[in-house]
């Protein structure tokens, strides 16, 4: 049993709406809602869900790009949670992030070689070794020596990412938070910058932190996969368990959305009725029971406990054991 | 065989570093700049100023403070290209003299309101919050000042003279600039490129000057063209109502204020450094505006 790299308990990220004119009460959208899980060393974390269910706030709070506005991220077995910029600079060191939008994420007026020098200066590497670290590490994530001199404009979407991939492994981080790194990408793209994520993990026993929303590529990678709903996790477990008897009714209806390239293959899509709810008025009790297909009364009245009812296998789901048995 | 296949190659490789340095920020936005005809001649106009300021006082044909009263008032003539004075002094002379104090005036004062703009702009829009507050409603006030009524009153405070009247400048340059900088510092901040560096543990001052700042340049250069034309009116000005530079000295706006009494019999005494006055602001204008267009990454070509 490895150990665990991050643990995360209960972790909330609320932010405040615009108050109304004579309005004593503060209302919040909240974005993050009580999520717990642990990283292990060495595994892929992927969180998925819909667009806007809090798993980007999710990633930014762990990085500490957003102060959590209640729980605790331990990292290394250190609570990290309310260090300041200046605390925090050494552990910084340990975990990096890939951004999602690799022509976003580069300092365009900047050129390879010092966004990926950034992180070297920052930390304090020698100065005499940047220049062969740096060549280094375009040849790991399989560019040349020669395009440190350009100019990220210059470059294609899956090179841009390998370049921001580049700077994460810079200063030899334990855990990479890696936001939805591939879903800006073409999908020929996507499965060269994946494999490149496994091979890097291989070589310098990397913890990954995946977030997406794209299930194939989640069951490509992960070895341990939770499922967010509105700021809450709704299921944690490992991969093959997730996919093959997923327990909560949400998961399932995602999991029944997966496109099966096969046409004779016949199944039972779930649809789910309606819209994802406002974060900023959640639903009571469940959050899901509004679109829910089992929803009974209890699930409006009372927040289902996130409990582990396999071995390993978390769901927040008040009838998931009844609902495994029919 | 094998030479010819070498030198192919050397050549693939020249052209593709070529195209390299073709592509840098700098060759763009030159290459958008000269396509702006106007700004492009303002600029090489603006060149020949600097050069008029460096030089003037020793190709100017006449001495400046030399009185001939023999030539009072005297219209424009083969002998004196812009005419003479109430003392006999070379108009097109001090003109051309005059060139050094304009633009020395115009450069400093800008540069120094730039510079404490620039500095109040970005500490407002990174740190934000109180900071903010605090700048920002300081530079309200002073904004609700006109120009050269809050100038006029700095002057009062420090005298009149020439040096003052660059402070007077600068400071009312001051808020313009830090509004300026502290809307694009806004942008900027909010990019991902910023998040990924915050990400990476660097320390604020960095963030800022390395990928806030250069993000702020161009939008300073542009005002900082523009604000040198009104910042030499202004300059000017102040000279003319006896506040800046002071009579013997051929600055535009005190040989202006010279000319005034003489308006009816010899109008080429103010006519003259009025059109110096002109052209230069006019030049540095152009220039900003061509500035603008050519900085400006949404106008692609």
């Amino acid at each position: 049993m490895s150990q665990n790299l991050l643990e995360v308990h209960n972790v909330k990220k609320y932010f405040p709406l615009q108050r109304k004119l004579f309005s004593k009460k503060q209302d919040y959208v909240k974005a993050v809602d009580g999520v717990s899980f642990a990283v292990k060393e060495g595994e892929t974390l992927s969180i998925v869900g819909e667009s806007g269910c809090g798993k980007s706030t999710t990633g930014r709070v762990l990085m500490k790009l957003l102060e959590a506005t209640e729980g605790k991220i331990i990292f290394e077995g250190k609570d990290i949670t309310h260090l300041n910029d200046d605390e925090i600079r050494p552990y910084r060191k340990e975990f990096q992030m890939v951004f999602q939008d690799p022509y976003a994420s580069l300092n365009p007026r900047l050129t390879v070689k010092e966004i990926i020098e950034e992180p070297l200066i920052v930390h304090n590497f020698e100065k005499e070794k940047r220049a062969e670290r740096i060549a280094e590490l375009l040849e790991v994530v399989g560019l040349n020596k020669y395009h440190a001199d350009r100019y990220p404009h210059e470059f294609s979407g899956g090179q841009r990412q390998r370049i921001g991939i580049a700077r994460a492994l810079a200063v030899h981080p334990k855990l990479i938070i890696a936001d939805e790194p591939v879903s800006a990408l073409d999908v020929s793209i996507q499965s060269q910058i994946l494999n490149l994520l496994k091979d890097l993990q291989e070589q310098y026993k990397l913890t990954y932190v995946f977030i997406a929303h794209d299930l194939s590529v989640v069951e490509h990678i992960s070895d341990r996969v939770g499922v967010m709903y509105l700021g809450r996790l709704v299921e944690l477990a490992d991969r093959d368990e997730l996919f093959q008897g997923p327990l909560h009714p949400y998961t399932k209806a995602l999991l029944s959305a997966v496109p099966i390239p096969d046409p004779t293959l016949k199944r039972e899509r779930i649809l789910l009725k309606g819209d994802i709810p406002s974060p900023a008025n959640p639903p009571s009790g469940c959050t899901f029971h509004t679109r829910c297909p089992f929803a009974q009364s209890l699930c409006k009245e009372q927040v289902p406990e996130f409990k582990e009812l396999r071995d390993g296998h978390f769901v927040a789901c008040h009838y998931a054991e009844e609902l495994q048995k029919e | 065989m094998v030479e010819i296949k070498l030198s192919k190659k050397e050549a693939y490789m020249q052209m593709t570093s070529e195209q390299m340095k073709t592509r840098t920020p700098f060759s763009e936005f030159w290459r958008k700049f000269k396509k702006q005809k106007l700004a492009f001649i303002s600029f090489f106009l603006v060149l020949f100023l600097m050069i008029l300021a460096v030089v003037g006082p020793f190709i100017a044909p006449y001495d400046i403070a030399e009185p001939d009263y023999e030539n009072v008032l005297s219209g424009p003539s083969a002998k004196h290209w812009a005419g003479t004075d109430a003392y006999g002094r070379d108009i097109f002379s001090r003109i051309i003299a005059g060139t050094q104090i304009s633009l020395f005036v115009g450069l400093s004062s800008v540069l120094l309101g730039a510079v404490g703009g620039t500095v109040l702009g970005l500490l407002a829009g990174y740190y934000g919050k109180w900071i903010d507050r605090i700048i920002m409603r300081i530079c309200d006030v002073l904004l609700a000042f006109p120009g050269i009524l809050l100038a006029i009153g700095i002057i009062a405070i420090l005298g009149p003279g020439l040096g003052n009247v660059i402070v007077a400048v600068a400071i009312f340059s001051i808020p313009v600039f830090a509004r300026i900088v502290r809307s694009s510092t806004l942008a900027v901040k909010s990019t991902l490129y910023v998040e990924a560096t915050k990400s990476i543990g660097a320390q604020p001052r960095r963030i800022i000057w390395k990928h806030i700042f250069p993000g702020t340049i161009s939008s300073i250069i542009v005002y900082f063209t523009m604000r040198i034309g009104s910042a030499i009116l202004t300059a000017a000005s102040l000279s003319f109502l006896g506040l800046g530079a002071q009579p013997p000295s051929p600055e535009w706006g005190a040989m202006l204020s010279g000319g005034r009494d003489y308006l009816n019999i010899a109008p080429h005494v103010t006519l003259f450094p009025g059109l110096a006055i002109f052209f230069t602001v006019l030049v540095f204008n152009l220039l900003g505006d061509g500035l603008r267009d050519a900085l400006d990454p949404k106008i692609k070509d």
